[in-house]
């Protein structure tokens, strides 16, 4: 047996292998349940119960939020050919930034703003780190942007548990509760932020505009799909990546300012004020298949992941873990889909 | 002084193991980005097996898992032809969330009878100089670059370039498991989430900055050994944050990333194989 390409799939042929796999993933998922010792029904009952009522949706419109600001940001890196898979690390560090306003910067109307602002400059400025290390030296920016991960995890922990440690808490690693002109208004009772919503709708829209609508977009897409023609072509290939890791690392940076803002009200230790955010977007990002506008879609997606990742754990005390587990198998299971529907199976040699 | 260099050698066998592993799948032209979850997973394997039953087949538990990490990675990478790198990294997330979720019974349990770490430390060092004669020294080696190199030449010539790219991720898997179970089985020797903590990501960096060679790597993976030593033992006695020293072997890892970027890595790295393209 063996596989040939086959350049014209039909749609029923796309369809059947996409179902296969998603099958493939339920069912393994299932098996994984199993193993821990849940029937798999009651787990994927209670990971869709978010759907079925309004503060569940509104916790899976909470998550969907940083979801969309980093997913939009890494739809457009990875079109360009920039694997930018240190979200994480450039959402903590614009969180950082953000408490800095926050906290320690004259108050008045403008912290929120000036929260927005040095976060997503912190974030690009972690973005473009790897995009400069890439130009500068050919550094696999995958390694180093998962490498600069934990050193902004680390740089949060030294930071809540060392100088910014808040006066008036004793035993936890936290700052003390930013100033009431430094939140963001939420939705009712729910804890989505809406402003970082509407942050999110807005980079998803321009940055959609910029890849298909003008002639930056168009160097960026040649630039993404060969490297080697955007050189020939006399293209600044280099500033073009510094701008891609810099503009999708500044959007993360956003996303953490919305959480410690929105949110926590608080800088925290680093796995409370990220659900594995970064690694999630990756997801929504390669579901949106390189078009930030679709992350709109896929956020929510996603954000249901990570909304019925948290109903397990409260149903089952499962570790929050499971939605890794979820994450890489769904993703598996769509590249899987994705590369056998470009295929044909030839059963003999 | 003398410890420390011990020191050095037992906590840079498991870097240097899983190294190995994903320079053997390098070297044949397939990147395994999974190498963290494998281990976070074999690691588990490796030691649920030993509280069970013994630790020797804990051990060859944990290198089957990685095995099957390798070959599940084969199956999107080599024969489904999908971006290796996104397949290897949802390895990676799926190893890390399948070992935290099945791995919470385990969570603090000790193991009463461990395996030696200087005995498996040795084994590591010979198993480097075993690849190294394995990749310069035989057909399969032979093959296995050639695949690496030029994968349309070598399939003219008759070589099997999916079945070498299977065999080369199978092989390294199984010593990317080996690396997961000496950290449960010898090196801790116990069960805890994210024991891993990021050496699978030094380790594949690490093949980057042994140019793909077994022998180099050796080297390298012990001055990581002893960078992570001398983190844990300076915290405390020097006036710097111990997260400052925390983030030394990202550091050099990156800085390794920057002095190497540009070696020269297997010709067809991270390219699928299809024949007559």
């Amino acid at each position: 047996m063996r596989l040939e390409l086959d350049p014209a799939p039909s749609l029923g042929k796309v369809a059947l292998a996409y179902a296969a796999f998603l099958l493939l993933a339920l069912f393994l998922l299932a098996l994984l349940f199993l193993a821990y010792g849940v029937s798999p029904w009651r787990a994927f009952a209670v990971f869709l119960s978010p759907l079925t009522d309004p503060l569940g949706l509104s916790e899976v419109a909470r998550r969907a939020i940083p979801l969309l600001l980093i997913g939009a940001g890494l739809a457009f890196a990875f079109r360009v050919g920039f694997f930018n898979i240190g979200a994480e690390g450039q959402l903590l560090l614009g969180a950082v930034g953000g408490a800095y306003a926050a906290l320690f910067l004259p108050p008045g109307p403008w912290t929120l703003f000036l929260m927005f602002l040095l976060g997503g400059l912190l974030g690009a400025l972690w973005g473009g780190v790897a995009a400069w290390l890439k130009v500068r030296f050919g550094a696999s920016e995958i390694l180093t942007t998962l490498m600069q991960n934990y050193l902004a995890y680390y740089l949060v922990v030294y930071l809540v548990a060392g100088p910014w440690k808040g006066q008036l808490v004793f035993g936890f690693l936290y700052t003390d509760r930013f100033p009431p002109w430094a939140h963001l208004p939420r939705l009712g009772d729910t804890l989505v932020h809406w402003p970082t919503l509407l942050l999110g709708v807005g980079a998803a829209l321009a940055l959609q505009v910029l890849l298909f609508r003008t002639p930056l977009g168009f160097a960026l897409r040649v630039l993404g799909e060969n490297p080697a023609a955007a050189r020939y072509l006399g293209l600044p290939v280099g500033r073009l990546l510094l701008w891609v890791g810099g503009v999708s690392g500044a959007l993360a940076g956003l996303a953490g300012v919305g959480e410690v803002a929105g949110i926590h009200h608080r800088l925290l230790e680093p796995a409370q004020i990220s659900l594995g955010y970064g690694f999630t977007a990756i997801l929504a990002a390669w579901l949106a298949r390189g078009r930030p506008l679709w992350v709109l879609l896929t956020a929510f997606l996603l954000g249901l992941v990570l909304a019925g990742g948290d109903a397990l754990k409260l149903a089952f005390s499962m570790p929050f873990r499971v939605v890794d587990v979820v994450s890489g198998l769904f993703l598996l299971a769509l590249i899987g889909a994705e590369a056998l529907s470009r295929h044909r199976v030839i059963w003999r040699r | 002084m003398e410890e420390a260099l011990l020191r050095a050698v037992l906590f840079g066998t498991p870097i240097l193991l899983a190294s190995l592993g994903a320079l053997l799948a390098e070297r044949s032209g397939v990147v395994h980005l999974g190498v963290e979850g494998v281990m976070a997973l074999s690691a588990l394997a490796a030691f649920a097996l030993a509280l069970e039953t013994s630790p020797l087949l804990g051990l060859l538990a944990g290198m089957g898992v990685g095995v099957l990490g390798g070959v599940a990675l084969g199956v999107f990478a080599v024969t489904l032809r999908a971006n290796q790198f996104v397949a290897g990294l949802s390895l990676a997330a799926l190893g890390l969330g399948a070992s935290g979720l099945l791995g919470k019974r385990y969570e603090g349990l000790p193991l009463a009878n461990p395996l030696p770490e200087g005995g498996l430390a040795l084994l590591a060092l010979g198993l480097a100089l075993l690849l190294h004669l394995l990749l310069y020294r035989t057909r399969f080696g032979l093959y296995l670059r050639s695949v690496g190199e030029n994968p349309k030449a070598a399939d003219l010539f008759g070589v099997n370039v999916e079945g070498v790219r299977y065999g080369a991720l199978a092989l390294g898997g199984g010593l990317i498991g080996l690396a997961g179970a000496y950290l449960s089985l010898a090196y801790r020797p116990s069960w805890t989430d994210g024991m891993t903590g990021g050496l699978g990501w030094v380790a594949i960096a690490l093949v980057i900055l042994a140019a793909w060679e077994p022998l180099r790597a050796v080297f390298g993976a012990y001055l990581f050994g002893l960078l992570f030593f001398l983190q844990f033992r300076l915290q405390g006695s020097v006036p710097i944050p111990s997260e400052a020293f925390a983030t030394m072997p990202y550091l050099l890892v990156i800085l390794v990333l920057a002095l190497s970027g540009r070696t020269r890595a297997p010709k067809a790295l991270g390219v699928p194989f299809e024949r007559g393209r």
